[in-house]
């Protein structure tokens, strides 16, 4: 038994224990759709629901069989093989924009810097459904619909706020003192910017090249409004997967997904913090 | 425009600075700097000190005059090409390098071959005393060694001119005065030319060669620690140098380079500084230790009557608090010795002094 503080009355202490199970049943409810999905993926018949021989853990009731059609499937492959280079590819150009922005954006001499944030943020606040309609306009004028260059120069404009805004996060603790110390001994503006900089910046640059992946890669709205079926990323693939023909391979996918944005959240925590130390010197 | 000397290394010809094309924050700042010198700016904040220092680093442009080093306009020169090492007051060390990677970066941007840049590190690394930290972080040094890292960066180079903005300032008062000593070794032995910026008067007496004293963006007097505190130009270096006490009169008669001054405890004579005449009001100025209490075996030559008002003991001296029939405090410092007097409060007393050590300052 816990031991309270003396003054606690009954009903601090079921506020107490009321908190814990409260705060324990929103991570459920956030959690379970997430989690139920993962057994369900195994499931050998072609249902969305635990079948009996599934609850009473029969082995034959478990299989890899939807992980096979994907495998199986041109269409998943290159659904797959699309999001990793579209994300790939708009993730970098965002975190280089981004960035870019950020050190701009920080220098105290940088004229409409209110405003000029706004705008770049703006792609965060406007519905995406307006933009995926503006783009898609806008892109018609150029061929550029149903493209990868018009795909992911898109997606990049949805990855730099978040470049931005966790880049400008770890600049706002930069010693400007340390730029001007590399001036001083010797190193042109460039190279204290690659030497000392980007170092110091890195945990925030990796985090925002991060967020500008995964907005990338689980994004749908601009892939149905601009990408041809020669363009199909992974959720679009689910989408229409969902309409066509229902089975759990989409539970297999997903399940693939948490897998590997978990992974991926891990490795680049991981790599930040690595960085961040050496940034902190300590 | 002054003659210029042959020996001259640095040079400012009316060099003016201002941010906001209305008011100066340097109006017109002339010094010529002799190679090897220890200069010090002292000012307080807002004076225009670090100003000057900014515009010699080149992170700051000139509005207009020039800056010159051994005869060569700089005005032009990025800053990253001036050659100028800078030791800064919270140390600027980069966090991700270690101390020795820190020490190396100047050569390694000047290309120096890998051995030598090596030799060099540990060369310097030995100077500052800290040949088995080149392996640590800055993270993990203390104050007064994270500065000596910084102080060998800035000299790694071999740079003629070595710039330092309050480099002390953040430490504290023990290990202050252990830099101060240890700055002026590293001087005295390398020989390189320094501009020291800071506001702590007792830093600037102590290590410069010759310090200008700022005010309100004007040099007010440029000269040697013992010249400024003995015969301060003016009123404002005489009061900010050192301690003072001011006593107000009126200027009688003016001989040679004294003057007699009637003040309301009687007539004074003085020295006289620039711009006193006969009939202005003036101050006089008679530094605490300066004065002492009758009766007295030191030579005098001016007396001052005064009421005792309180004394506080200090340890190594003791300081007097009198007041002038007119209410002025005046201050008299006494080494605490045999002859440190007592008094009964409000007693009466004389104070004595020696023309040299009164001056008498127009008031403008």
């Amino acid at each position: 038994m816990k031991r309270f503080p003396e003054y606690y009355t009954f009903w601090n202490i079921i506020g107490h224990y009321g908190l814990r199970v409260t705060a324990f049943l929103v991570l459920v409810f956030l959690m379970l759709p997430i989690l139920i999905i993962m057994p369900l993926s195994f499931n050998s018949q072609p249902f969305f629901t635990f079948t009996e021989g599934m609850l009473s853990l029969d082995p034959e009731a478990y299989s890899m069989r939807w992980y096979q059609e994907i495998i199986d499937d041109s269409n998943w492959l290159l659904a797959i093989r699309n999001s990793f280079i579209v994300g790939t590819i708009a993730a970098f150009i965002a975190t280089v924009l981004g960035t870019l922005a950020a050190v701009g954006l920080s220098s105290q001499w940088m004229p409409y810097k209110r405003l000029i944030t706004a705008i770049l943020l703006s792609p965060m606040i406007v519905p995406l459904i307006i933009i995926a309609a503006g783009m898609f306009f806008f892109y018609t004028q150029f061929n550029l619909v149903g493209t990868f260059t018009g795909l992911i120069i898109a997606h990049a404009a949805l990855g730099v706020p978040f470049v931005i805004i966790t880049v400008t996060a770890t600049l706002s603790g930069f010693d400007r003192a340390l730029f001007v110390a590399g001036l001083s001994l010797g190193a042109s503006p460039v190279k204290v910017f690659w030497d000392v900089v980007i170092p110091l910046i890195r945990p925030g640059v990796i985090s925002g090249g991060l967020f500008a992946f995964v907005t990338s890669f689980d994004e749908v709205v601009l892939v149905l409004f601009l990408a041809g079926p020669e363009q199909r990323t992974i959720p679009r693939q689910m989408f229409s997967g969902l309409r066509e023909q229902i089975n759990p391979t989409i539970l297999a996918v997903a399940t693939l997904l948490i897998v590997l944005s978990a992974a991926l959240l891990f490795t680049l925590e991981a790599l930040r913090r690595r960085s961040a130390r050496i940034a902190s010197g300590e | 425009m002054n003659e210029i000397r042959p020996d001259t290394f640095l040079r400012f010809d009316n060099v003016k600075k201002s941010y906001d094309q209305k008011s100066l924050v340097v109006k017109g700042f002339d010094i010529d700097v002799k190679e090897g010198e220890f200069i010090t700016l002292l000012g307080p904040s807002g004076s225009g000190k670090t100003t000057v220092l900014m515009m010699l680093a080149g992170f700051e442009s000139v509005t207009s005059g020039n800056i010159a080093i051994e005869g060569k306009s700089i005005n032009k020169t990025a800053p990253n090409k001036r050659n100028i090492g800078m030791v800064f007051q919270n140390y600027a060390l980069f966090p991700h390098m270690s101390v020795a990677e820190n020490l190396a970066y100047p050569l390694t941007v000047r290309k120096l071959p890998k051995g030598e840049i090596n030799d060099r590190v540990a060369k310097y690394l030995k100077l500052v005393e800290l040949s088995n930290f080149g392996d640590r972080r800055p993270g993990q040094l203390s104050g007064g060694q994270k500065q000596r890292v910084a102080l060998a960066r800035a000299m790694i180079f071999e740079p003629a001119l070595i710039l330092m903005d309050e480099p002390l300032g953040a430490l504290d008062k023990n290990l202050r005065e252990q830099m101060q000593f240890e700055i002026t070794r590293l001087h005295k032995k390398l020989g390189f030319t320094v501009i020291y910026v800071t506001h702590d008067q007792t830093e600037a007496l102590s290590m410069s060669d010759r310090i200008a004293v700022f005010n309100d963006g004007v040099v007010q007097q440029c000269a040697p620690p013992s010249e400024l505190y003995e015969r301060p130009i003016n009123a404002f270096v005489a009061d900010f140098i050192g301690e003072n006490n001011f006593v107000l009169g009126k200027v009688v008669s003016i001989e040679g380079c004294t003057a007699k001054v009637k003040t309301d405890t009687g007539t004074i004579t003085t020295q006289t500084a620039a711009g006193l005449a006969v009939g202005n009001a003036c101050k006089v100025s008679i530094r605490p230790e300066k004065l002492f209490i009758h009766p007295t075996t030191h030579a005098h030559e001016n007396s001052l009557d005064v009421t005792f008002n309180t004394r506080i003991y200090v340890g190594d001296f003791i300081r007097y608090y009198f007041k002038l029939p007119n209410g002025t405090d005046v201050v008299v410092k006494v080494l605490n010795d045999l002859s440190a007097p007592e008094f009964d409060d409000g007693a009466s007393a004389k104070l004595l002094s020696l023309i040299k050590n009164c001056i008498a300052f127009p008031i403008s």
